[in-house]
């Protein structure tokens, strides 16, 4: 008898659907606006006009490729950098993990601003190690800046990937074979944990493509301060430049998803069967 | 000459294997990660406490009591209260409703699957869809003045006002509040509920005696989590109001621009003063979660 109780309860949930509504409302609004917004260039009808005015415009394409080439540069140094660390204290070091994990997780206590508020400070004019005297080295410092940013969430999908692979027989097995150490973390590691280094590195662009306070401090001309810039001078394509944006993040968060999910040497396509483990594991997990 | 080339390989291996050798191993990481954040955050707190003259004061920290400064630590430290206890509270429902609620299973693979996504979504591309929603020409303004005769604008609320600016975290802290309690609320066992039920307990009771208790750990560091996310916050800020509405990120900004405090020290105190903030944060969040996870086995 308790059980039905229990049972209609869960039947009419009306409650439960009534803040599920709201906060899907909540959600998808602004997208719909921001949407329809962006369609009202043209005075009277619905047009895709903004989405065309800034794919032809060059300082969208030139700050977008800017910022996509330092995110790039930053994923490639965080990935050269967290990838040995990490085997190397896993083999050798276990000791020196606290210390790694502390270190990887200060961004996020560390404001951005703060960190490059240092740099400018510390490596600026007459500095022993002058980094904001040309273009050049302001562009270098906005890079280092990235990799700092992406040293939480690289570490973490780098150690969860290393968890799930027994790296100390993998690595004895390449030693019998007379493999040399750096050859052992390139073609034996690294493939085995290629999939959760890329699910790092999509959750990495998706934070650096679109920032704005260290480019700014930096005078970089990259994709952030563009987009403050067009707030300030356009009324609808920041409304398209948000749409954009979204899709961005979500291309980003699915392809992280599907590569964080990934086991090594599994296909990229995965089979239907393949599918339903997934599942399974995200269930476990 | 067999012989010689294990013994040069065995020495190699006891090389490998010295302790000062395995430290070298670590020499990169640590080298980048003092160069690149301890080095310049320790230059900062040591210059909070300098004057422009090099010489040793607490003045500059002194200073963060004046009417600007005080001001922009109480309006920051504001709106991240209300935006993170929003955010906490909403996040708490909409998780217990598609957990617990009897929602269908997929409702809720699409609103974590958003939620990672809401939750990324910050910054100026954020402000913009705000602003195209609620701004003066925004879509939902513009139906509420034509459709009810409701002037948002004119009734004292406005987007780029504290409680605009609360609307607009809320979009990415409600989305990480229902990533991040969703274990602790999986957590909450239907045998508990049943035991509690079937020694007589009325459902009140059995929130009050047993959920709440259980889930309250969780809920607190999650919300120091929110805090902490909304108090750095500066590019959704920047691109809604220009640089104009004065947190501690803003003036900070302004500070490293135009030196408008008109003393580079006490830009430095004011970044010690975010860093404790953060510091004082995160370190609850971690206490807090240690407990909560007692839970969650």
């Amino acid at each position: 008898m308790r059980r039905r109780q229990v049972e209609r309860m869960r039947r009419w949930p009306l409650l439960s659907w009534s803040i599920v509504l709201l906060a899907a409302g909540y959600f998808l609004l602004p997208l719909y606006a921001t949407f329809q917004f962006s369609l009202g260039m043209q005075r009277g009808e619905l047009s895709f006009a903004a989405y065309h005015w800034l794919f032809g415009s060059d300082r969208f394409l030139d700050s977008l490729s800017y910022s996509a080439v330092a995110s790039l540069l930053a994923i490639l140094a965080g990935t050269l950098l967290v990838v040995p660390t990490v085997y190397w204290v896993r083999l050798k070091l276990p000791q020196a993990r606290g210390f790694v994990e502390f270190a990887s997780l200060l961004p996020l206590i560390i404001p951005p601003i703060v960190v490059v508020f240092g740099y400018m400070r510390l490596y600026g004019d007459g500095s022993w190690l002058p980094l904001t005297t040309s273009d050049g080295r302001l562009d270098l410092l906005l890079v280092i800046g990235y990799v700092v940013l992406a040293l939480p969430y690289m570490f973490r999908a780098v150690d969860t990937g290393m968890a799930a692979i027994d790296i100390v027989t993998l690595t004895e097995a390449a030693e019998s074979l007379g493999a040399s150490r750096w050859r052992i973390v390139v073609s034996v590691i690294f493939p085995n944990v290629r999939s959760a280094i890329v699910a790092g590195a999509f959750l990495t662009l998706s934070i650096s493509l679109g920032e704005f306070v260290m480019a700014s401090l930096l005078s970089r001309p990259a994709f952030g301060p563009y987009l403050v810039q067009m707030g300030q001078d356009y009324a609808y394509q920041p409304a398209a430049l948000a749409i954009l944006a979204f899709v961005i993040t979500w291309a980003c968060m699915a392809l992280m998803q599907f590569f964080a999910l990934r086991k090594p040497g599994q296909r990229v396509l995965p089979r239907l069967w393949a599918e339903r483990t997934t599942k399974k594991e995200r269930e476990v997990s | 000459m067999a012989h010689r080339l294990l013994r040069a390989r065995a020495d190699g291996a006891s090389l490998m294997g010295s302790p000062l050798w395995r430290w070298l191993g670590l020499v990169p990481f640590a080298l980048f990660v003092l160069l690149f954040l301890i080095l310049p955050v320790l230059y900062l707190v040591q210059g909070a406490f300098q004057t422009p003259q090099g010489q040793f004061t607490f003045d500059n920290l002194r200073a963060l009591a004046s009417p600007t400064i005080a001001s922009a630590y109480s309006l920051s430290i504001r709106l991240s209260l209300v935006s993170a206890g929003l955010g906490a509270l909403g996040g708490l429902l909409v998780c217990y409703a598609l957990v617990h609620g009897g929602l269908p299973a997929w409702l809720r693979h699409a609103f974590t699957t958003f939620s990672g996504v809401a939750s990324n979504f910050a910054g100026v591309p954020l402000a913009f869809a705000f602003i195209a929603t609620l701004g003066r020409l925004g879509l939902v303004t513009v139906l509420l003045r034509e459709l009810f005769g409701i002037n948002l604008y004119a009734s004292g609320f406005s987007l780029f006002s504290f409680w605009g600016l609360a609307l607009t975290y809320l979009y990415f802290q409600l989305p990480l509040m229902l990533l991040i309690i969703t274990p602790a609320m999986q957590g909450l066992k239907r045998e508990w509920q049943e035991a509690a039920e079937s020694l007589g307990a009325s459902r009140a009771q059995y929130w009050r005696r047993v959920a709440l208790p259980v889930l309250t750990p969780s809920v607190l560091s999650c919300f120091m989590l929110l805090f902490a996310n909304a108090f750095g916050t500066l590019a959704t800020v920047v691109a809604l109001t220009g640089a104009n509405f004065p947190v501690v990120p803003i003036l900070l900004f302004q500070q490293i621009r135009g030196n408008v405090l008109y003393n580079p020290n006490l830009g430095f105190a004011l970044a010690l003063g975010m860093v404790a903030i953060m510091v004082v944060t995160n370190l609850l969040y971690f206490v807090l979660r240690a407990r909560a996870e007692r839970w969650q086995r």
